[in-house]
């Protein structure tokens, strides 16, 4: 009997061990929960490209994650993107004219949405959209033009 | 010509009938599995501390280890491009979804596979299994279930055990060897990932306990009831295990992305 | 049917594979008597056992326990049938993981409901039986092989069963071992009215115990009869078989080509 007991005993500490570590692993490794629940508010943002933005990149404001992007989505109408992110309530003072711009985090990085703070005295609240947006800087647009510029004096050159 | 045909015909013939019966088994393990649970309680956990309190030890053992490996890799790696920072992503995407449970399925089937196996392949060769037949004791409900039970309820808990002390072996190396910001570790971490990287992991490491209980118990109740086939039948269950559980991850990594 | 046959074996044709094992096989148990089975190593006598028992299933034929057909039986029913049957394996087949007291008191805890105390009850009366008591705390791979086969008689004997069957008792004893196990037989058999199949090849020890015998050789019975009819019969096998000697109807040479040929290595061609 001595020794069921103790089979008893290690099965229960094992078992709540694993149970622990599965806890550890769905709440301390990922960040969903921080915005999951009712205690965020809807907003969006339209943007003439927004790069390689994704569902579920942060929303950060002087580089603190404040909210998530929901939906990247395309609008026929405007021919534009739009962007609704979702911002944790704690935030509910954003004045109204800040700006909305996709950045990239480090060189290579993934995209988030950089927020800057405007001078209004009004908030963003529920169902607002950001007025003022800067779309992404893609590297290829950025290269090509470099080289267009480039090269079309060389061109001038060239042709004499 | 003819011949090798008929060779490839018969011995795809043969595997089909093992597949088969292997289902077969696999239902029959299942059908009897709810009355077992409720009513041997007591066998059931008596199986969960084999298979699984009395691995304990060698899965945090060497999940530390490879977590200590992804911390170096993953440093030594990442800081060409400078970004030392995603230490903690990586060493957590490889862990949670990839090594978590498929090296902890391949541990399990070399402890507790093959100790199930060799158990039960013992069991029937010295009669204990007629035995009980004769004593009107079904062996599938008395000695296979439990023990498939025990493996199933055990092989999850592992997986998660070994992530955990993986990213602790990660976090030691990384955080307090090689000075990366332990804030940055876990906020990188916690912004790339989640639940469903999490549930990925998860429900793999639910398939390969499954796999790799079926096929001990299996492995065990079919062996040649000799000193020999026991010992063959312990050698097949770590190589099968294996061989299934890489070609499943494959197919559920597949199916998630 | 007699009320004094309990098991009935009429016409059986067994095969394993391509090896036929029995072939019109005709046995009758009787009640209350302790009946042995005797034949030559790989004769099928332990296949015999596992038919009666409906381990296995007969190609042909009619095995009949108390005048019903056991291969028309329910599974539920099966396990009804083997209840009423004890069995004692060649090496005891102890459950290995629990002490002994768990063991004999194994059936009793899968089928019964009785309380605790009437199980140890009853299970140190049926170590008292074979003389085991006080080993009850050990653990199977503690006792000795003799002392391994007396714990599985009790725990064979817990559910009180109607027919008791030893599948080679004798092998691998010591003389005084032996002597415990042969005594025991005759001793339960006598004492609880029990009906004994004694599957062996230890002619000597059988001839003390047996009330009759059956000789199986070539996959049906080659002589029955009490073991003094036997060893007293004129057949050259069955001479052959219970004098124990090298050379006779079962040849001591398996079939093999020319002696003097193979030696010349005129066949290797």
């Amino acid at each position: 009997m001595q020794q069921t007991r103790s089979v008893e005993a290690g099965t229960g500490l094992f078992v709540l061990l694993g149970m622990a570590a599965l806890f550890f692993l769905t709440t301390q490794t990922t960040g969903s929960d921080t915005f999951s629940g009712s205690d965020t508010y809807q907003v969006t943002a339209r943007f003439q490209n927004v790069g390689s933005l994704k569902p579920r990149a942060p929303v950060a404001m002087s580089g603190v994650t404040i909210g998530r992007v929901t939906t990247v989505e395309f609008d026929p109408e405007s021919l534009e993107a739009i962007v609704a992110f979702e911002i944790d309530s704690k935030y509910d003072k954003i004045p109204e004219d800040s700006d909305a711009s996709i950045l990239t985090a480090g060189l290579l990085g993934s995209q988030y949405i950089g927020l800057q703070a405007g001078g209004s005295e009004f908030y963003l609240e529920q169902g607002s959209e950001v007025q003022f947006t800067q779309s992404a800087i893609v590297l290829e647009n950025l290269i090509s033009k470099y080289l267009f510029s480039s090269s079309s004096g060389n061109a001038t050159n060239s042709e004499n | 010509m003819t011949g090798i045909f008929r060779e490839i015909y018969y011995t795809f013939l043969d595997f089909l009938e093992t597949f088969g019966a292997l289902q077969l088994f696999f239902l029959r393990l299942l059908a009897n599995s709810p009355s077992i649970f409720v009513r041997r309680f007591r066998l059931v956990v008596h199986q969960v501390y084999n298979t699984g309190a009395l691995s304990l030890v060698i899965i945090m053992v060497c999940g530390l280890f490879v977590g200590g490996v992804l911390g170096l890799q993953g440093h030594s790696n990442l800081s060409r491009f400078n970004a030392e920072d995603s230490v903690g992503t990586f060493a957590a995407f490889s862990l949670l979804k990839e090594l978590g449970p498929v090296v902890t399925a391949l541990l399990f089937a070399g402890r507790a596979g093959t100790a199930l196996a060799s158990e039960i392949g013992l069991m029937k060769a010295t009669d204990q299994l007629s035995a009980m037949e004769m004593m009107a004791i079904n062996p599938l409900r008395r000695v296979l279930v439990p023990r498939f039970l025990g493996g199933v309820i055990a092989m999850p808990l592992l997986a998660a055990v070994f992530s955990m002390t993986g990213l602790l072996g990660a976090h030691v190396v990384a955080v307090s060897l090689l000075g990366v910001d332990p804030g940055a570790f876990w906020q990188q971490m916690q912004t790339s990932l989640d639940l469903r990287d999490v549930s990925e992991g998860i429900i793999k490491s639910i398939v390969f306990g499954i796999v790799g209980s079926l096929l001990a118990v299996w492995e065990g109740y079919n062996a040649i009831p000799t000193a020999e086939g026991v010992g063959r039948a312990t050698t097949r269950t770590v190589v099968i295990t294996a061989i299934s559980v890489l070609i499943l991850d494959f197919m559920i990594t597949a199916i998630f992305i | 049917m007699s009320s004094d046959t309990i098991v009935e074996i009429r016409d059986l044709d067994y095969s394993r594979g391509h090896r036929q094992i029995f072939k019109g096989l005709n046995i009758s148990i009787a009640r209350g008597k302790v009946t042995a089975v005797m034949g030559p190593s790989g004769t099928g006598k332990t296949t015999l056992l596992r038919l009666i028992t409906r381990q296995l299933v007969p190609d042909r034929g009619t095995i009949l326990v108390d005048g019903v057909d056991i291969s028309r039986l329910s599974q539920t029913e099966l396990f009804r049938l083997r209840k009423r049957f004890g069995m004692l394996f060649q090496n005891g087949a102890l459950l290995t993981d629990i002490s002994v007291f768990e063991n004999v008191a194994f059936p009793l805890r899968e089928h019964t409901r009785l309380p605790n105390r009437l199980i140890r009850h009853i299970v140190l009366t049926k170590l008292h039986a074979v003389g085991l008591r006080g080993a009850a705390d050990m653990m199977p791979s503690e006792l000795s092989g003799g002392m391994a086969r007396r714990v599985a008689l009790a725990r064979a004997m817990v559910m009180d069963p109607d027919i008791l069957i030893y599948d080679e008792p004798f092998v691998g004893l010591d003389p005084i071992s032996m002597g415990v196990i042969v005594r025991l037989v005759r001793k339960m058999n006598d004492a609880l009215g029990i009906s004994s199949i004694v599957v062996s090849h230890d002619v000597q020890e059988i001839s003390t115990v047996a009330d009759c015998s059956y000789l199986i050789s070539g996959g049906t019975v080659a002589a029955s009869g009490s073991p003094d009819e036997l060893s007293n019969t004129r057949s050259e096998l069955v001479r052959q078989f219970m004098h124990g000697m090298a050379d006779g109807p079962v040849p001591f040479h398996f079939s093999a080509p020319n002696y003097a040929e193979q030696l010349l290595g005129r066949d290797t061609e």
